[in-house]
């Protein structure tokens, strides 16, 4: 950039101060590469299924371009209600608990500035999806960042939170199935999370995008955990499970005082969320055990194959249980993250995430997305062997 | 299998062994691969196909082609015939006289308004229609043909021919 220093100086502050995405810097360099493969995408290579896509253009022919209810269209409310119910085990009313919005992005973002007043202070844990710590930081919060390890398979602990926890502390947000570390929590990991909410009177932010993607046991969401629903913003949308990111939509689901404020924010600055996607959203929860089931069955398979991959070259890495990323540790090589993802880009031409572009304690460690096919992740985990050879 | 219990499981799965799921995709996939996949060993997945193989469940391994592309001098009919059922055995004996023709390239018992469906192929119309009236119709049991020709291709076997053009998601994202 070569803003002028005056204009510069213009800039709120916070905002000047953060710092660009560090997945962004990587982009910028794979961008200007030929034929990389890349395992640094975080969104799902299948493409949105037919009868959804099929449902927009259908919409869109009956004229579904105008604003819908500033929630969103009831009856899509009604679905997501009936939907949260059945498979997150805690009832919304479709009223005025349920808010559609420009995906989880802008919940996360609705939710933060509902809740904080200047200083309050966001537990979260890293590594974590990389817009966290700038929208605590957007909404006036102070972060608090936990880190989780990966001799705990990246699980976020009752003794975690409380070293970190103090008297200003306010929200907790989580993200399970997690980006960039594939772990999740069981019920028993998660009654201990809740009940510390519960002592220290925190507001609970859970971001589960990903939970239709576990592989191997079924997702567990905290607001099913008594006492929790209550003061808890579940946010999800139909970005990863549904392969519809460019869509845009997601969702918030909590008691009707948070919702509203949240509304309140929404209603001024985004209107509502677009009518079109939420009309391929209601084709969408028509069948989400079929359409989903297929993309699970797939990035089964291709985590089982990263995972004997790994194994069979003596790259260590904690069994990604879900989301679709596997974040195997490179600090036995003795070069930092970023340098090893830059290497292994330049002599390779595999596109991967250093771990530090979801929080410092991702150093060591590199995130390898498998939403990409098959034959790209056989050909990148043949060139990782060759690579590795070299170091 | 424990995942088979997940909420979102394709039901396919429930019914048909992931394993031959696998080859129909891709029959040339390597058995250490296919391990990799199914996370056991690649010597089981070996044992599971010859078992497979001698059970007759896996007939055989062709590959998909995209015969428009060729330019063959070739036409495919596809001929609804509607036939009397035998005493003894049904359609099956008349249904296994008809598939023994070369040039009967598939052939199923329907529902509805008519008993075989066959995809008969021949290098041009009359060569096919001679196939229906000089082989077909005369046989014994057959009471009447109906014949349609093919014209294009859009889909076999679950490939799409035509591929759409690939969606342009950024190399690396969130
Ligand atoms: C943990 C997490 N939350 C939220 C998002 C953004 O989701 P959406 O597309 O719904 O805005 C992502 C996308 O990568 C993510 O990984």
């Amino acid at each position: 950039m070569n803003a002028s220093p005056s204009l510069r100086n213009r800039i709120n502050t916070v905002v000047r101060d953060i710092p660009r995405s560090g997945i962004r810097d990587f982009f910028d360099i794979v961008t200007t590469m030929k034929d990389v493969i890349s395992l640094g995408i975080g969104e799902p290579d299948f493409d949105t299924p037919w009868h959804v896509r099929e449902a927009t253009v259908f919409a869109l022919e009956r004229g579904a371009t105008h604003y819908s209810s500033n929630l969103g269209y009831i009856e899509l409310r009604r679905a997501l209600s009936k939907y949260v119910a059945k498979h997150f085990g805690a009832e919304y009313n479709p009223d005025n608990e349920v808010l559609v919005t420009v995906g989880v992005s802008e919940a996360l973002d609705l939710a933060l500035r509902a809740l904080i007043n200047p200083g309050d202070e966001v537990l979260y844990h890293e590594p974590c999806y990389v817009s966290y710590r700038a929208t605590i930081l957007f909404a006036g919060g102070k972060p608090l960042a936990v880190e989780t390890k990966a001799e705990n398979g990246f699980r976020l602990t009752r003794a975690m939170l409380e070293a970190k926890c103090t008297p200003k502390t306010k929200v907790l947000m989580l993200n399970f199935p997690n980006n960039p570390t594939g772990a999740i929590m069981s019920r028993e990991d998660l009654e201990d999370i809740a009940k510390f909410a519960i002592e220290k009177d925190l507001i609970v932010i859970t971001d589960e995008i990903y939970a239709e993607l576990t592989y191997d046991t079924p997702h567990t969401s905290i607001v099913s955990i008594p006492g929790l629903r209550d003061r808890t913003i579940f946010l999800h949308g139909f970005s990863k499970a549904w392969a519809m990111t460019g869509y845009r939509l997601g969702y918030a689901c909590g008691p009707a005082e948070l919702i509203d404020a949240m509304m309140k924010i929404h209603q001024y600055t985004m209107l509502c969320a677009s009518s079109l996607a939420q009309k391929a959203a209601i084709e969408a929860l028509t069948r989400p055990e079929i359409d989903v089931g297929e993309m699970v069955d797939e990035y089964r398979r291709r985590r089982n194959f990263l995972a004997s991959s790994f194994k069979e070259m003596g790259l260590e890495c904690h069994r990604p249980l879900g989301a679709f990323y596997a974040f195997p540790s490179v600090a036995k090589f003795k070069i930092p993250a970023k340098e090893f993802a830059l290497k292994f880009l330049h002599e390779e031409k595999v596109a991967i995430v250093p771990g530090t572009a979801f929080g410092d304690c991702g150093e060591g460690f590199v995130r390898c997305a498998y939403a990409t096919n098959l034959d790209n992740i056989k050909e990148a985990m043949v060139r990782l062997k060759r690579f590795m050879a070299t170091l | 299998m424990r995942w088979k219990r997940l909420p979102f499981a394709c039901l396919n799965e429930v019914f048909m062994d992931e394993l031959l799921k696998l080859l129909q995709g891709n029959a040339l996939e390597s058995h250490a691969n296919l391990g990799k996949l199914l996370n056991k060993p690649a010597a089981d997945v070996s044992k599971e196909i010859a078992a497979y193989e001698k059970t007759g469940v896996i007939r055989g391994y062709q590959a998909v082609l995209d015969e428009d592309k060729l330019d063959l001098d070739r036409v495919t009919a596809v001929i609804e015939v509607k036939v009397t059922p035998q005493r003894e055995g049904g359609f099956n004996n008349i249904a296994t006289r008809i598939s023994k023709f070369p040039e009967v390239k598939s052939a199923y018992l329907m529902s509805g308004g008519y008993d075989l469906l066959l995809f008969v192929e021949g290098r041009n119309l009359r060569e096919v229609a001679t196939f229906v009236s000089e082989h077909l119709s005369p046989l014994e049991g057959v009471l009447s043909t109906s014949t349609h020709f093919m014209l294009k291709t859009y889909k076999r076997l679950g490939v799409l021919m035509q591929q759409d053009s690939k969606n342009e998601r950024l190399s690396v994202a969130p």
